[in-house]
């Protein structure tokens, strides 16, 4: 399994705000284990699609050079349940972006209802952490994921591209 | 109108309510962020980031929680300030009070220099300038 709380970025607004979405899905390993017999999703784990929603808006926002590490989550409140066939939708805005932090608030929604909100600060820790090092490579933003938003970036343009074609 | 100190202290009490998740009573003049109200590293730029909204400010790094002494042996020397480090800190905070601090200049203690009414003490300067 790999540590992925998103499907698909649906909005995305570089520097101001992104709306991801995540379909949830019986198969998932982690609904089976928070109560025998309910499966609900757990909400630190729909904090952790927030986080990761909002980490990539504030990661692109720096061009991925700066390493984001979640660092507080300055508020989360939820009123409800997350159940399997239903789809989360992230809905982040940055509130304040400096060198060595940044600040996010967020609404989550569970099949167009409001499920909660979540608010964020990440750190980018290379600027935050009084001379302490970390290592020189990017290990939240790897070449991996860097790759993956690549091919995105590709198809997407071609996809336009084609649209411009289809209108001329 | 120019805010009087008493309404300064009751959004810098929100503030730390809010940042900190502790109750309005704990947040008196005189205590301290860290010991008292137990904030962490991360908080302080929480602190700084969410003063600045409530108040319209614009707090520079280092300003409000000097950060850049510490690590010069001019200014710190076996874990205390120097005479020449205490001028210094005294000059870049002078919203602290150093009353108790200069009499046992250790850095361990330097965290009790940051109190609520330190933090007041710097917005009612920045709000005045």
């Amino acid at each position: 399994m790999r540590w992925i709380w998103i499907d698909r970025f649906v909005e995305f607004e570089s520097g101001k705000r992104a709306v991801a979405i995540k379909n949830v899905t019986l198969a998932e390993e982690h609904l089976h284990d928070l109560y025998p017999a309910f499966p609900i999703m757990p909400m630190s784990l729909v904090i952790e699609g927030m986080a990761q929603t909002a980490g990539i808006l504030v990661g692109e926002t720096r061009d991925f050079r700066e390493k984001v590490i979640l660092a507080k989550i300055r508020r989360a409140s939820f009123d409800g349940f997350v159940r399997p066939g239903q789809q989360l939708r992230y809905e982040a805005t940055i509130d304040t972006i400096a060198d060595e932090a940044a600040q996010i608030s967020g609404t989550v929604y569970c099949d167009g209802q409001v499920l909660g909100r979540i608010d964020l600060m990440f750190s980018h820790i290379d600027q935050n952490m009084s001379g302490l090092n970390f290592p020189q490579e990017n290990f939240v933003f790897t070449e991996d994921f860097k790759g993956l938003l690549r091919r995105y970036q590709a198809e997407l343009k071609q996809e336009a591209g084609g649209r411009r074609q289809e209108t001329e | 109108m120019a805010m009087s100190r008493r309404d300064i202290f009751d959004s810098v009490q929100e503030t730390l309510v809010d940042a900190l998740a502790v109750e309005p009573e704990e947040v008196t003049e005189e205590a301290t962020l860290t010991g008292d109200l137990g904030a962490e590293s991360i908080d302080f730029l929480d602190i700084v980031f969410r003063l600045e909204k409530c108040f319209n400010i614009k707090i520079p790094r280092g300003e409000l929680f000097p950060d850049d002494l510490l690590n010069n042996p001019d200014y710190v020397s076996n874990g205390k300030f120097t005479p020449a480090g205490l001028t210094q800190i005294k000059k870049a905070m002078p919203h602290a009070d150093f009353s108790t601090f200069e009499q046992d200049p250790d850095v361990n203690r330097m965290p009790d220099l940051f109190t609520v009414k330190t933090l007041v003490n710097y917005i009612e300067g920045k709000l005045a300038a």
